[in-house]
């Protein structure tokens, strides 16, 4: 497999970009600098913020679309958080939400532990995965003007999961850190929701 | 030799599957996920026809863990069906679990412990309840039918009122030789 041409997108600015117009869209961060990337873009009490359970991010994604099948999900996530939940994009797939998106912040590195290189800068295409799995759509993205139009697309209705991947300069940008208590996070989230916390 | 009428308690207890279903639905749990199991196949078929009830199969169990946090974050309860060997693939998920507090209820049926044709299911068979343990899980377990149902009322509760994390372990004694 070949190695992938390194994109120049900053990827605060394409988070920014992507989340510019959310409106009532929940999210879900993978942990690492999706996290961060989420925060950076302003605290928000529908967004949730993993800081563990790596490979989970896109499946929290499918049980929050499941039980709230009016609203949009998002599963914000990186290129190594992804990879080690791959399997989950067969079950996504298979459940075929109609309101989850899948974006793939991907700077095809393990930014968290020292840029070592991941599998996707060494020819492992996840939309390609994904595309097999079923997903109704997929797309790598470079640019912002890309990240842009696919900030509309992805506010009108789908037929099934979809996912996206946008490739980024691989850096560090200055930590952004939301609250660590998972408890704090969950139980905000379901009062934004409407649920009473227990 | 003296043929017994049946007994419709005996018959009832049996049908433990149904009664399991029967407990979940008046828990108001309305997402299922599960890698399956021959112990579980009754439960898995009557959720799986159930159009109140999103069912998800799963490539390996760590993934409904993830799917029972997301699940209650918009506000459903979720349960999931996996076999002792399951456990094993769970654990670093369950940190979600554990430390954002989500209610978890964990349907396991047990191998290696009984009757096990399968040498290479005893060591996880071995592993399941001290694992569990070991990243926070309340752990519950039920050698025969009537148990069972009683054990997994009282963990439905536990888990969805009280925001516990709960596996309760099925003993193969329970679900029988896997027949060849």
């Amino acid at each position: 497999m070949s190695m992938s041409v390194p994109s120049q997108l900053d990827r605060r600015a394409a988070v920014a970009a992507l989340l510019k117009n959310r409106k009532d869209t929940l999210v879900v961060s993978g942990l690492g600098s999706p996290t961060y990337d989420l925060h950076s873009v302003g605290d928000h009490d529908g967004n949730f913020y993993l800081w563990g359970a790596m490979g989970g991010a896109a499946l929290i994604g499918l049980g929050l679309a499941q039980a709230q099948p009016g609203k949009r999900v998002l599963a914000l996530t990186g290129d190594g958080e992804q990879l080690m939940g791959i399997g989950g994009l067969a079950t996504i797939g298979v459940a075929c939400p109609r309101n989850l998106d899948i974006v793939v912040i991907d700077n095809q590195h393990f930014g968290e532990t020292g840029m070592q290189a991941s599998h996707t800068g060494r020819g492992v295409d996840l939309t390609a995965i994904a595309a097999a799995c079923g997903f109704a759509a997929t797309a790598t993205l470079r640019t912002l003007e890309e990240v842009q139009s696919l900030a509309a697309q992805i506010a009108e209705p789908a037929d099934g999961p979809r996912l996206f991947v946008i490739k980024v300069v691989a850096e560090n940008p200055p930590r952004s850190l939301p609250s660590r208590d998972a408890v704090f996070i969950k139980n905000r989230f379901r009062a934004h929701l409407g649920f009473a916390a227990a | 030799m003296h043929s017994p009428k049946p007994n419709p308690e005996t018959r009832s207890s049996d049908d433990w599957p149904s009664e399991l279903y029967r407990i979940l639905k008046a828990a108001d749990v309305q997402q299922m996920s599960y890698v399956p199991d021959a112990g579980h196949s009754q439960l898995i078929r009557m959720f799986s026809a159930d159009r109140d009830v999103a069912t998800n199969v799963l490539t390996t169990e760590e993934e409904g863990i993830a799917i029972a946090a997301g699940a209650w974050l918009g506000g459903q309860r979720s349960v999931l069906l996996m076999q002792s060997s399951g456990v094993g693939n769970c654990i670093n998920m369950l940190s979600l679990s554990a430390i954002g507090r989500f209610p978890l209820l964990i349907l396991v049926t047990m191998r290696g412990e009984w009757a096990e044709f399968n040498p290479w299911q005893v060591p996880m068979s071995r592993a399941t309840q001290p694992s569990l343990e070991a990243i926070g899980l309340k752990v519950m377990r039920a050698e025969t039918a009537e148990d069972l149902v009683e054990t997994v009322e009282s963990a439905a509760s536990l888990a969805y009122e009280s925001d516990q994390q709960i596996a309760v372990l099925i003993g193969q004694r329970l679900i029988g030789k896997k027949k060849w």
